[in-house]
């Protein structure tokens, strides 16, 4: 089950949960999941946003086929670019 | 991998292009040309915000040796979405619309035509020539103008993005997004002692000393060849294919010498131009950016409002902190809010924590990255606040900053947990460090800063090329903006177990290498590196079966050392050592040539943190500030030149301190920049600065072989809170914006001064 941790910005789209556990093999197979219970957040983690694994920041397009482990965290960051 | 004995990692070998640079025969940007060239110019907006009516250019046409002529009518519609290519996030029809305006010009400099002449005086007289009929509007030239009730709407269609609550209907706020963890309000009140402070920093540039170039010839088939300077030729020709809707096979890039960068040259401007007037006019353009385009056209970083809030205990323990952080995108979406927001108080434990950030367009340039975007600014209002809360709370600087600092396994502000990091060790060689102890005069402050940046890793693809005589060639498309030749050259060195000076790294072109993502990030050492070592460990794979092979033996009786095969695993002196000589010279009769290829998306990027420590003087009578003593500290994982290493930390902390003391866009009224060359835009010299030290700390990344961590961007994070700690210690005062130019500091001192 990985563990999704959402920052307070999110939470108006989550019903206010902090953290919720997905069962899930992949990245792709926990946002559909995601967007199942909550459709609203699928447009909000559309808006430029990057996946944090494990501490592996990711953009949210190209982590779809990321492997999670059961014990995985996950956050949902901005995206950004470096200099 | 921490226990490795280097040989060649760690040297400081003189870099493979220096000769060219210091003899002046290293081509840049402008250096090139070609038979039957044309020069192209760019007709910019005089007016800050205005709608194009009509554009005429029958009269520049007309002109003897004017070749073509183009305009916003010219480009095709490009839709809005990711851009295909670079890093954080393009939108294609912003950028589009950005290197040629189409119905509104939204800065001062705003591309709107372009010439293709025989001569530059000729296309700069055809651009005056031509017609643009402007409806001029109100500009919108500051924060609080574009979020005013009635502001005049630079984008008719721009909906508040983010989380609520957020403007409604037409807005110049792209987006407002949340943040953070805890309970603030519970942590404040938790607090012993509170800081609150609001900081401004202006519009300021990367100030690289080369300007944008290109040349671009199309041939009768349509393809088009690009030489440019660029930190990413993959992403000039994914940007320029997708501005002009043209497929990526149809344009090569060839990256020339580049001049500085410092995420500027991380998009287009000249680009699409060039390759669209070389096709209209069917011979090669040049073009070539003066100083002030450069100012008034590419992508400076934002100016900002920052407020920052924090409250701890009367043991320097922090319970809670806030900020709130507004960033000018200039005249598209896109500042580096975002990374502020997770950087602010990235180098701390905080379990309570609100953050807010606002992206906002104002008829400004369009912002691009500048070295670590976004960081800076809001290190220098949570490293000021940290500063009067250490004044306040009777504790050291440093001492406060280790009670609170990160480190492995604690839970990022943003997010994430924290892999091995050294942010412990850049204060504890800080505080060890003899400038720390020394002593200082009257009118003289001593200001200390921390620093958190990512890093990126992306994908990255290298070749390494086995040469006839053992020697070998170190293939990338990552434009080497500072010293990662050297740097890729000494790490194949390492793994093939030849000395460095026998291996040639070079930067090649779209079309002789696997995709690249562009130089910046800090990225190319760490993830171009790794895809050399990988590359370059595929070699050695190939040395070791074509010894064994030549020996009649098994593969894995067959190790690499010190250059050269050797038997082992009960084999030891049965065969002498094979040299990588030898294989080279046998290779034609081992099966062939012997090349390693690696392409990898790189993932494990270590973030980096670095503390500094600045001296300044300040002239009570005429507000100036003289940097007496600097010291950078950095982890820098492992330092694999340290020299460039070291160069990294001293031009970050150069470029820092001319934003903290100097460096500012001034705009008139009506938005036009008034200091659009380096006389009155004033970055640091030589002889304003003193030697900066260096301290290299290293905490391997456990996620590189070598344990490399980025360094390039870093070390641009502290120095505009380091020197705005020190003036305030040296002259009492508070800082609240940026620049602390000499009028700005006299002011607060005569102020003080009642």
């Amino acid at each position: 089950m990985a563990r999704v941790v959402f920052a307070s910005g999110l939470r108006r789209f989550t019903d206010g949960a902090e953290s919720v556990e997905i069962p899930a093999r992949d990245v792709r197979e926990l946002l559909a999941e995601l967007h199942r219970r909550w459709p609203a957040l699928e447009k909000r983690l559309a808006e430029g946003t990057a996946i944090a694994i494990d501490g592996e920041v990711i953009p949210r397009d190209e982590a779809l086929l990321e492997s999670l482990r059961p014990d995985s965290e996950v956050h949902f960051l901005p995206q950004i670019g470096g200099g | 991998m921490s226990e490795r004995k280097f040989r060649q990692v760690g040297t400081r070998p003189i870099r493979h292009d220096g000769l060219d640079k210091v003899t002046g025969r290293a081509q840049f940007g402008a250096d090139y040309s070609a038979p039957g060239m044309l020069w192209g110019k760019v007709l910019r907006s005089p007016h800050a915000h205005a709608r194009i009516k009509s554009i005429d250019a029958s009269a520049a046409l007309a002109l003897d040796g004017v070749k073509a002529v183009i305009t916003g009518r010219d480009f095709p519609d490009v839709k809005s979405e990711s851009g295909p290519a670079g890093e954080g996030a393009n939108d294609m029809r912003d950028l589009a619309m950005n290197v040629m305006a189409r119905d509104k010009a939204l800065y001062h400099g705003h591309a709107v035509a372009a010439v293709a002449a025989t001569s530059q005086r000729i296309a700069e007289a055809a651009c005056a020539k031509i017609q643009v009929t402007y409806e001029v509007l109100e500009p919108v030239l500051s924060l609080d103008a574009a979020v005013a009730p009635n502001a005049p709407i630079l984008h008719d269609d721009m909906r508040a993005a983010g989380d609520d609550p957020k403007p409604q209907g037409p807005t110049n706020v792209a987006s407002r997004r949340e943040m953070g963890r805890g309970d603030a309000k519970q942590g404040f009140a938790d607090a012993d002692v509170v800081v609150e402070r609001e900081f401004k920093t202006p519009m300021v540039h990367q100030g690289y000393i080369e300007p944008h170039a290109v040349l671009a010839r199309t041939g009768e088939d349509g393809r088009s060849v690009v030489w440019c300077c660029t930190q990413g030729p993959f992403m000039v020709r994914a940007f320029t294919a997708k501005i002009l809707d043209l497929s990526t096979d149809m344009i090569k890039v060839i990256p020339t010498e580049i001049g500085g960068g410092f995420g500027g040259k991380t998009t287009v401007y000249l680009e699409p131009l060039a390759v669209l007037l070389s096709r209209k006019a069917g011979r090669p353009v040049k073009m070539v950016m003066t100083r002030e385009e450069v100012f008034r056209a590419t992508g400076p970083t934002s100016g900002t409002h920052v407020r920052v809030k924090l409250g701890a205990k009367k043991d320097g323990t922090l319970t809670a902190a806030e900020a709130v952080l507004v960033y000018e995108a200039g005249a598209y979406k896109g500042s580096p809010v975002g990374a502020a927001m997770m950087t602010v108080f990235a180098p701390y434990k905080l379990a309570n924590v609100r953050i807010e950030g606002w992206d906002v367009v104002v008829n400004k340039p369009k912002v691009a990255a500048y070295r670590a975007p976004g960081a800076p600014m809001a290190a220098l209002a949570v490293e000021t606040v940290m500063d009067e809360l250490a004044a306040k709370l009777g504790l050291d600087p440093i001492d406060l900053r280790l009670t609170n600092a990160v480190s492995e396994g604690v839970q990022a502000t943003y997010g994430p947990k924290y892999r091995a990091i050294g942010f412990i060790e850049t204060l504890k060689a800080a505080k060890s460090h003899p400038h720390y102890k020394a002593p200082l005069g009257p009118n003289q402050g001593r200001g200390v800063a921390c620093g958190f940046w990512f890093n990126a890793g992306m994908s990255s693809s290298a070749n390494v090329a086995i040469n006839e005589d053992g020697s070998a060639t170190v293939m990338s498309g990552c434009p080497d903006i500072g010293g990662s030749r050297a740097s890729l050259a000494l790490m194949a060195a390492e793994e093939l177990g030849i000395p460095v000076e026998q291996v040639r790294p070079v930067v090649v072109d779209t079309e002789s290498i696997g995709y690249n993502d562009l130089t910046g990030g800090s990225r190319v050492t760490f993830a171009t590196g790794m895809a050399v070592i990988e590359a370059a460990r595929d070699v050695v794979k190939q040395l070791c079966a074509r010894a064994a092979a030549t020996w009649g033996i098994e593969l894995d009786a067959v190790k690499w050392e010190d250059g050269q095969a050797v038997a082992t695993n009960g084999a030891e002196g049965k065969h002498e050592p094979l040299s990588l000589k030898r294989l080279a010279a046998r290779a034609s009769s081992t099966g062939g040539p012997i090349t390693g290829r690696a392409s990898l998306t790189a993932r494990g990027a270590g973030p980096g943190f670095a503390t500094h420590l600045c001296d300044v003087e300040v002239d009570r009578e005429t507000g100036a500030v003289t940097v007496l003593r600097y010291t950078a500290v950095q982890d820098a994982g492992r330092a694999i030149h340290p020299s460039y290493v070291e160069g990294q930390m001293q031009g970050g902390a150069a470029q820092g301190i001319g934003w903290a003391l100097n460096e500012e866009y001034v705009f008139d009224a009506k938005g036009a920049m008034e200091n659009a060359g380096f006389l009155d835009y004033r970055i640091p010299v030589a002889s304003d600065l003193p030697m900066i030290d260096t301290v290299i700390v290293e905490v391997p990344n456990p996620m590189h072989p070598y344990g490399v961590r980025g360094v390039g961007e870093t070390p641009i994070v502290p120095p505009l809170a380091a020197v705005a700690n020190a003036v305030q210690r040296a002259a009492k005062v508070e800082i609240h914006e940026l620049p602390i130019s000499p009028p700005r500091l006299l002011a607060l001192i005569e102020a003080e001064r009642g």
